[in-house]
């Protein structure tokens, strides 16, 4: 009977290592940019979460969209309930994978070119997306950034007629997020 | 011994089938953390049509108000249905965080002076914490410049004063359908007649329909209960549409007052939308109306750059 409970503690001691693989932030910074003709409109979300699993190369996302903050009380309402229906839709997911793992080494420290490739949910139609960015090892933390665009068309997400000065279909995107070990 | 043997090949699949689930679905690695989901924009701005509804201006966001109220309809053509008789009410409102707001304004109507707060107590959520209302206070005050009628009494300064307080208890039902009811108290310093209570109880409901991203149906409705003002006296009632259009909410409406300040809509109105005129004539006490909104963000959002 103890021989087999040696056995068991001994699996979830291997279990262990498949643990720490995997990496991830409840507080990783995401925020875009419209430039339209006649108004540039910022918001930055602070606290997007991101799991990031180094043993495979997959990644997932998910960002709040009333976490958006804009510099405008008016405009995070109108973002929230006119263009984003965040009550209906709360969430913008990624989930996706690092294509190109193989020439990255996650274990030494350093500063790494990377490409993902992944389905981009947001206001619920789902995309194809890819994207590249880097990987920064430092120690025990990972850090990920990238920039890309999202159209608002891809995302049924209707600007109409009198408000495409204010706001842009292609929407710059920018992502930061220090990942950590998860225990 | 057997037996164990048995429940440890168990274990292998299983736990195999654990770690390759959790492979499929990373996010679900951290578990569900619960947050808080507050319900934004139940009214598109921080009046129904004369009262206040549960919204507030966000923190340092300042709102120029401009209203009107005209005279009866039933004027026709030769007052333009009321346009040549207008009241205007000028005012300025001020997020001081994104519970509290203030506002001052001035209203030509009887030349009243009038000054709020309000403060937002509860917030209607779901998840964390679970909350089916919005709960908000308002005080008001007013002080009435109009030269006395009575200049040979001793006329005193806190005669001149009104107050009103409301509980705002709002909610709202899905995207198109919000609901607000409005218990109301107005105290006035100097009445017209002893038959008038300078404590008066009010009651007010109001409701919006979401017509589509920027067109909503609104109407507002108080009630006073019988014996506290002096007759003739109506209750008024207001009905309209908002049209908002990025900073500014326009605010279109008909209503049987001409007051924009809380002692006057709800203790002055005297004409009801259809009244008998005495000689067996259908009159209407509507008027037409309008309370333009616009927005200046004096200062950017904390942790915003």
């Amino acid at each position: 009977m103890q021989k087999h409970l040696f056995i068991l503690a001994a699996l979830f001691v291997f279990a262990a290592p498949t643990f720490a693989q995997k990496y991830f932030t409840r507080d990783g910074k995401v925020k875009f940019f419209s430039d339209a003709s006649m108004e540039k409109i910022e918001a930055v979300n602070k606290s997007a979460t991101a799991v990031l699993d180094v043993a495979t190369g997959k990644m997932e996302w998910k960002v709040l969209i009333k976490g958006f903050l804009f510099e405008k009380a008016l405009m995070q309402e109108h973002f929230n309930e006119n263009y984003l229906e965040s009550s209906k839709y709360p969430n913008a997911t990624f989930k996706g994978e690092i294509t190109n793992l193989s020439e990255i080494d996650l274990s030494k420290d350093g500063t790494y070119k990377a490409k993902v490739k992944g389905k981009m949910n947001i206001h619920n139609v789902e995309k194809d997306m890819e994207t590249a960015g880097t990987i920064k090892v430092n120690g025990n933390a990972i850090t990920l950034h990238s920039e890309f665009f999202v159209k608002c068309s891809d995302h049924s997400i209707k600007i109409e007629a009198g408000k495409v000065a204010n706001i842009a279909n292609d929407i710059k995107v920018t992502v930061d997020a220090t990942l950590n070990p998860m225990k | 011994m057997k037996k164990t043997n048995f429940l440890l090949l168990l274990f292998f699949p299983l736990n195999a089938l654990v770690l390759h689930a959790q492979n499929d679905d990373l996010l679900s690695l951290l578990g569900d953390e619960l947050t808080t989901d507050y319900v934004i924009a139940t009214f598109k701005t921080t009046r129904i049509v004369n009262g206040h509804s549960i919204e507030n201006v966000g923190e340092g966001v300042l709102d120029f108000k401009i209203s009107h109220r005209f005279g009866p309809v039933r004027n026709g053509l030769y007052d333009v249905f009321g346009l040549d008789d207008a009241t205007i009410r000028i005012g300025l409102d001020y997020g001081i965080n994104d519970r509290l707001m203030v506002g001052v304004g001035r209203g030509g109507r009887e030349k009243v002076i009038d000054g709020f707060a309000k403060y937002k107590l509860l917030r209607q959520s779901t998840g964390k914490r679970n909350m089916p209302i919005t709960l908000s206070l308002l005080t008001n005050m007013e002080v009435k410049t109009v030269r006395f009628a009575d200049q040979e009494r001793d006329n005193k300064f806190t005669d001149r004063l009104f107050f009103a307080n409301q509980l705002l208890i709002g909610r709202k039902f899905g995207e198109h359908f919000s609901l607000q009811i409005m218990p109301t108290h107005v105290h006035r310093n100097l009445t017209t007649t002893r038959d008038d209570k300078n404590d008066v109880f009010a009651v007010g409901a109001a409701g919006r329909i979401k017509l589509s991203r920027r067109v909503t149906v609104n109407a507002e409705y108080y009630y006073v209960p019988e014996g506290q003002v002096a007759t003739p006296y109506a209750n008024c009632l207001a009905l309209g549409f908002e049209i908002e259009t990025g900073g500014h909410v326009f605010q279109l409406h008909f209503t049987n007052t001409s007051f924009m300040n809380y002692s006057g809509f709800i203790t002055q109105t005297a004409e009801d939308w259809f009244f008998n005129n005495g000689g067996g004539k259908l009159m209407s006490g509507a008027r037409f109306g309008f309370n333009i909104s616009r927005v200046f963000t004096l200062k950017k959002p904390k942790g915003f750059e």
